[in-house]
């Protein structure tokens, strides 16, 4: 317990934005019904959140402060849009079937809101591995719910490329009588959200005793 | 008149905001701990939803179809969204300060809430005609609203139940949203 700061992955767990800070949720549960769209989704995101936190660090000398959110929003609402018709011109299958979702990559808190609390702080270098840990954490979370909710409406995971649809892997485990149509419906989205939200604070309230333990023996030894 | 019907009630309760499309997450579990502060967040919604609408609609009809910008709405919708937040958030200060207070943070979040957005863009991508635009508005509003209510008053209830620890909270909020979303899916026989 010598260094206080978790490592990448801890913090990928102890600071995630959809599980612990519940940012972003709208476009986890509506676009994680396939793996293909949840991957689409975590790389537009982690572009625009990436982009965007470069922008507003370089600017945030020169932007007042009290314009500060409408700036922020035309930066991300210019990233999104360039993201939009490059998705349109080279992967048109994901522009289908992830649909108004891309469009509203604008209105993610996620990406907001790591532009209001870290990139208007911070320099360039910070911003960039506040947004490469951010974006991390919402592909996990996308990602994982993602996985499950497509295992159980069609018994298997399937991934294609999304520039031609060649298909990259499929595999089957439980035949088809047995699959579980209702995961594949907002029902299935909100309970599984729930339920990995719980494992991971469960994660969470054992690694808080765990520090606070450390705390209390370190204390005693004085 | 009987085409309008069907469109808001569909809105309403078929392909509600929330437990269909999933979208305005972030009040719904935030602001959703006490019944009067959702009832007053769903007419903030409302009164943003239905503005923007309108001034979203004028203005790609008007402005942008004629000069060949379209791909400009993104950006045009989202600042006249924020700029209506902003004006609620100060009609609001001014006259209900009570309610300005218990809103808090969620007020100028309303800018980032994805439903206003989608509104916007929706009633654009259905070419919808003006009326159609305003019943569609007005009905994912009351939608929203509804669905918000309902779900205050479950966690007012839930406030009291001592469940396993890691469900405090968020977790078992979503599985009781997931639970309604199940009920409200049985509402899509009525049309």
């Amino acid at each position: 317990m010598e260094n206080k700061k978790p490592n990448f992955f801890q913090s990928l767990i102890l600071e995630n934005p959809v599980f612990v800070l519940y940012l972003g949720i709208c476009s986890i549960l509506g676009v994680s019904t396939s793996l293909d769209n949840a991957i689409g989704m975590s790389i537009i995101v982690f572009v625009v959140l990436l982009f965007s936190n470069i922008i507003v660090s370089l600017l945030r000398k020169i932007t007042p402060n009290e314009i500060r959110i409408p700036v922020y929003i035309v930066i991300i609402a210019t990233l999104v849009s360039v993201a939009e018709m490059f998705i349109k011109a080279y992967a048109p299958s994901l522009y289908t079937s992830m649909g108004a979702f891309i469009s509203l990559v604008v209105v993610n808190c996620i990406i907001l809101g790591r532009a209001e609390a870290c990139a208007s702080k911070n320099n360039v270098w910070v911003s960039i591995k506040d947004a490469c840990v951010m974006g991390a954490g919402y592909a996990v979370a996308i990602l994982s719910i993602s996985v499950l909710r497509q295992f159980f409406t069609t018994g298997g995971l399937s991934f294609s490329n999304p520039l031609n649809m060649a298909k990259i892997f499929e595999f089957t485990l439980i035949p088809e009588e047995f699959t579980i149509a209702l995961f594949g419906k907002p029902v299935g989205a909100f309970i599984t959200f729930g339920i990995l939200a719980a494992v991971f604070a469960a994660y969470k309230n054992s690694h808080d005793q765990k520090v606070a333990a450390a705390l209390k023996k370190a204390k005693e030894a004085k | 008149m009987g085409e309008l019907l069907t469109l808001f009630l569909s809105t309403v309760l078929i392909d509600n905001i929330i437990l269909s499309h999933f979208l305005g997450m972030c009040p719904f579990m935030g602001v959703s701990k006490n019944r009067s502060s959702a009832l007053g967040m769903g007419f903030a919604v409302l009164f943003v939803i239905v503005g923007a609408s309108i001034f979203t609609f004028g203005l790609y009809h008007l402005v942008l179809v004629n000069f060949g910008l379209e791909y400009l709405e993104l950006i045009t919708f989202i600042l006249v969204i924020a700029c209506f937040v902003q004006f609620t958030e100060l009609f609001l200060k001014k006259f209900s300060p009570a309610l300005y207070k218990s809103l808090g943070i969620f007020l100028p979040l309303i800018t980032t809430n994805c439903a206003v957005l989608y509104v916007a863009l929706d009633n654009i991508t259905n070419n919808y005609s003006f009326v159609e635009t305003l019943v569609n508005s007005v009905g994912v509003s009351v939608g929203f609203m509804l669905v918000l209510y309902i779900f205050s008053t479950i966690r007012e209830r839930l406030d009291v139940s001592k469940p396993l620890k890691s469900f405090v909270g968020n977790p078992l909020a979503l599985i009781t949203a997931g639970l309604m979303a199940l009920a409200f899916s049985g509402l899509a026989g009525l049309i």
